[in-house]
């Protein structure tokens, strides 16, 4: 039986952990490759990096980690941020990335993601759903974290994602993300029932319950935290053990 | 003695290549080569196919490097232990219908088919962790437990003509193909290089082989 994965996700800038990552065992807290082999030791089941400050003079920065953590970590890598066409997409993929993900290029080039899809396979292509409340159970897409509205359908986004190639949609709720008080169910179910393709929930988590909840609830396949395992408040362990009680399929190894 | 990962274009070469390095280094076995070049190739004493991407791309991208085709099936009809990981063990079939009907490389007999799970709910790629059910004991396997996670990412599965050749399958709303194998050949459509520990013993148990 295939298991809900757990992902933790780090967001990168010039080649350091913002805000650290703080755990026992961590040699450096700001270097994302020791943190990665932190995370793989501690059975995270996939990780993911964002390059939140991904500016052409320091793509070299991130490239850089990407090719030392694939050199010590033998897990599943997705990196964001700054992705606008195939060819950054060949490049991360030959650092040593596993998946790619999409974010604003998504938004103003939807064709990227047609060309990206087409040649590198869409089990490699994320896009990056930053949505935000604007009616009840009305989501719509902003960029520029969540600053700038867009008009567009958070539903209807995904749906022509994913026919575009997308193969994989990892869905941030901007109203949500920082609050700890959970995901925003009700849009995940919305853009879970919507397509065919996994959906990662992410912005909100503070506690195991919401975990929990985005999957019960939300229909995710897969749950993305930051905050509450950089800073020990849980383990990858204590989180994997609280969904699989709660009768989710989890890999416990 | 050289391992050789070959490169035609397709592929998450830097994870493999580092994955087959730190274990060759473990058990003292052969020199990692990354290589396109089908005289590499004609010379190497283990061969790992890796693939990403749609079946026909990877097909194409490897008729189009010269020799290469040739060089490989010259090496694996020697018995030279051959590995193909994900696209690159589905190349290993007689044919994909992926956008449309390609020819395999036809050494293990079946075809490359669409995943449509009877199961609504199940996602299509059939992405993250899932155990290993294994049908029979084999070198590949050495170490690893009945149920074992490996990590899966696909949307197309390899369906073999002859049931002995399936080693592995892993439950996905139905059984679907995890490992394939036959004389001196091997396939997993599982990501070996991403799989932690499981992976990484296969990968060991791979360069220890001596079929």
């Amino acid at each position: 039986m295939l298991k809900t994965r757990i992902i933790p996700c780090l967001d990168v800038k010039d080649g350091r952990v913002v805000k650290g990552v703080n755990f026992k065992g961590l040699v450096d807290a700001g270097d994302p490759v020791e943190a990665a082999i932190a995370y793989d030791a501690a059975g995270a089941d996939e990780l993911c990096f964002l390059d939140i400050a991904a500016t052409l003079e320091n793509r070299g920065t991130m490239f850089d980690v990407v090719r030392r953590t694939a050199e010590a970590c033998f897990m599943p890598l997705t990196v964001g941020g700054g992705v606008r066409s195939a060819l950054d997409v060949r490049a991360l993929l030959l650092a040593g990335a596993d998946k790619v993900s999409f974010n604003s290029a998504a938004v103003a080039n939807p064709d990227c993601i047609n060309e990206a899809a087409n040649k590198f396979g869409a089990q490699c292509i994320v896009v990056a759903v930053d949505a935000k409340t604007v009616a009840p159970g009305e989501w719509q897409i902003f960029t520029h974290g969540g600053t700038r509205p867009t008009g567009i359908d958070a539903v209807e986004f995904a749906r022509d994602m994913v026919s575009r190639g997308a193969g994989e949609i990892l869905l941030t709720s901007m109203d949500k993300d920082g609050t700890k008080s959970g995901y925003n169910l009700p849009l995940t179910r919305a853009i879970s029932n919507a397509v065919d393709v996994p959906v990662i929930a992410s912005g909100g988590v503070g506690t195991l319950d919401h975990l929990v909840e985005g999957v019960t609830e939300g229909g995710a396949n897969a749950v993305l935290a930051a905050s509450i395992f950089h800073f020990g408040t849980y383990t990858i362990g204590e989180a994997k053990a609280h969904m699989a009680a709660a009768g989710i399929p989890m890999r416990l190894t | 003695m050289t391992c050789v990962i070959v490169d035609y274009g397709s592929g998450n070469l830097h994870s493999a290549q580092k994955s087959f390095e730190r274990m060759s280094r473990e058990i003292n076995g052969p020199r990692i080569v990354v290589s396109g070049d089908a005289d590499v190739v004609a010379g190497a004493e283990r061969i790992v196919l890796p693939g990403v991407g749609a079946f026909a791309d990877c097909q194409a991208g490897l008729m189009a490097v010269d020799g290469m085709v040739d060089a490989l099936r010259e090496r694996v009809q020697a018995g030279t232990p051959f590995m193909g990981i994900c696209v690159g063990m589905q190349l290993l079939a007689t044919r994909g219908l992926e956008f449309g009907e390609t020819s395999g490389l036809d050494w293990i007999a079946g075809d490359v088919t669409a995943l449509r799970p009877s199961d609504e709910t199940l996602k299509v790629p059939h992405m993250g962790w899932n155990e290993l059910r294994l049908n029979r004991s084999h070198v590949l396997f050495e170490g690893v437990e009945q149920g074992a996670h490996a990590y899966f990412v696909h949307s197309f599965h390899m369906a073999p003509a002859d049931e002995a050749d399936v080693i592995a399958t892993v439950d996905y709303g139905e059984p679907v193909t995890a490992c394939v194998g036959r004389d001196n050949i091997v396939g997993t459509q599982f990501h070996p290089e991403k799989s932690q520990k499981t992976g990484l013993t296969v990968i060991g148990n791979f360069l220890r082989w001596a079929p």
